[in-house]
């Protein structure tokens, strides 16, 4: 069940427009229009006609031979925050990866963004923004070097990365400071801001609060609440359930492998398999 | 895919200029093998003359591992190769800016170890454009077949030991043109040389074309 959309935290930041313009729209086509009211992206008011962002079906993922998703019935809607709430071990990790096309689906099926994964996985992944455990940063570059590096490599420009690097509240002072001289937090804000300028179609954050001052976890939160009402769908997980389920439309229960309660309301589920 | 590849090359580039391990290590010791090189042979004046080229090459491959275990270490670290899988970046602009980077870096290393032989060794450079056309395709091999080992190790916890172990071995055919050719270039008869240059562009091309390919498996397993 898909709960109305929570109010912004209270220390949401300032939506410019020209950040919303440049790194939170994504490149979604005439399909979806964007910039549309926070509202639009519950389930009551989501068009009929869009198919979920992510849909998986009995998916099955392997890490060497221990099934770490075992069968896992998922959709996402576009717009869609989507908490996957579980403990350690449960599968969230592979579960976003496998979003991301970086863990293979060995059987049942899996879509995202439009992309069949168990056909090709490599298709969707520069629409997808990934922020896991590690920091993705070259620990001898500066903060600037690095956000600028996966900018351009993303095909985003260098305005870009330093909008988001403002937008994550990185002080400019440290901007030209090597990663490896940064604290644990301020490496999570750069981390994340060289994800953000990605623009990415789907943000799939693995404990994002993790490392981050209260400061920071409300910018977080706040971009991720920005990102769902321009039309990105933002899946995370996360242990922090107070604070995450204030930002989530919906949350699941990823357990041994499976998801529960991971269908959106009238779909249809497998014959013989539980949801 | 050349703007790719020149982004990876200028990154890797700009991360050797932050780090300093190429300046800082890598030279060092590329300098400390030719010495004790020197030391070893220098009573017999006449054989560290006729080793002079092996002894160049053998110095430059040792001392290239240590740069593509550089170049590809930062790659393994804090979950790089994931955000490079996750780029949109082709796996073959990866490929070849890595390579563009280890070349640049290489011929740093080759210019100070020339300049070592040179000084140590009192070898006299007779036919220059032979030695560099050799220099040329020898370094492009090794960047190139060390950027398929490199990525192929670059994940794995024994790399620093299996890397070499890889590379050295299957390098001996260009360690083996490469010293030919300079003996051609320091002796001054550049006719034979040429042969040396050809077979060695044949290897550059060769591990140049495989890499290309290889490199979004190599991506993907890495």
């Amino acid at each position: 069940m898909i709960r109305t959309r929570p109010n912004p935290p209270k220390n949401f930041p300032s939506t410019g427009s020209t950040y919303r313009r440049r790194c939170l729209v994504p490149d979604v086509g005439a399909t979806v229009p964007l910039g549309r009211s926070a509202g639009r992206v519950d389930g009551p008011d989501r068009p009929p006609a869009l198919a979920p962002i992510v849909r998986l079906r009995s998916a099955v993922a392997l890490l060497g031979r221990f099934p770490a998703l075992a069968g896992v019935d998922l959709d996402v809607g576009r717009g869609e925050i989507l908490l996957l709430r579980g403990p350690n071990g449960a599968g969230k990790t592979t579960l976003l990866r496998v979003c991301a096309g970086l863990v293979p689906v060995t059987s049942g099926t899996a879509t995202v963004l439009g992309e069949d994964l168990v056909r090709d996985r490599t298709a969707v992944r520069r629409r997808v923004g990934l922020l896991g455990h590690a920091t993705h940063l070259y620990q001898d570059l500066t903060v600037a070097e690095n956000v600028s590096f996966w900018a351009r490599a993303s095909g985003s420009t260098v305005e870009e990365g330093r909008a988001a690097l403002e937008r994550l509240g990185v002080a400019r002072r440290l901007w030209d400071l090597p990663v490896h001289a940064l604290s644990a937090g301020q490496r999570r804000r750069t981390s994340f801001a060289a994800m953000v300028c990605r623009r990415p179609e789907l943000w799939l954050l693995d404990e994002p609060h993790a490392g981050l001052d209260r400061e920071g976890r409300d910018i977080v939160d706040g971009l991720m609440v920005e990102a769902a009402s321009v039309g990105a769908t933002v899946v995370f997980a996360s242990h922090e359930l107070d604070r995450a389920t204030g930002v989530a439309h919906r949350s699941v229960t990823v357990e041994g492998g499976v998801v529960q309660g991971g269908l959106l309301a009238g779909d249809a589920v497998p014959a013989g398999r539980g949801s | 895919m050349i703007r790719d590849a020149a982004l990876v090359a200028a990154k890797d580039l700009r991360l050797e200029l932050r780090a300093r391990v190429g300046m800082g290590q890598v030279l060092p010791f590329a300098v400390l093998v030719l010495l004790l090189f020197a030391f070893a042979l220098d009573p017999d004046r006449g054989v560290l003359e006729r080793a002079t080229p092996g002894l160049f090459w053998v110095g430059v491959l040792f001392s290239s591992v240590l740069v593509l275990q550089r170049s590809f270490g930062v790659e393994a670290e804090d979950g790089i190769l994931d955000a490079l899988r996750l780029s949109g970046m082709a796996p073959a602009a990866i490929f070849l800016g890595k390579v563009a980077a280890l070349v640049v870096q290489l011929a740093v290393l080759e210019v100070v170890l020339g300049v070592g032989v040179v000084v140590f060794y009192d070898a006299q450079p007779a036919h220059a454009p032979l030695l560099l056309s050799v220099a040329a395709t020898a370094t492009l091999s090794i960047a190139a077949a060390g950027s398929v080992y490199g990525a192929l190790s670059a994940r794995l916890r024994s790399r620093d030991t299996l890397l070499p172990m890889l590379l050295l071995p299957l390098l001996a055919p260009v360690l083996i043109s490469a010293t030919r050719g300079f003996e051609v270039g320091l002796e001054g008869h550049a006719g034979g040389g040429w042969s040396w240059v050809a077979l060695l562009g044949v290897f550059a091309t060769l591990y140049l074309a495989l890499g290309a390919f290889l490199f979004r498996p190599l991506l993907e397993d890495a």
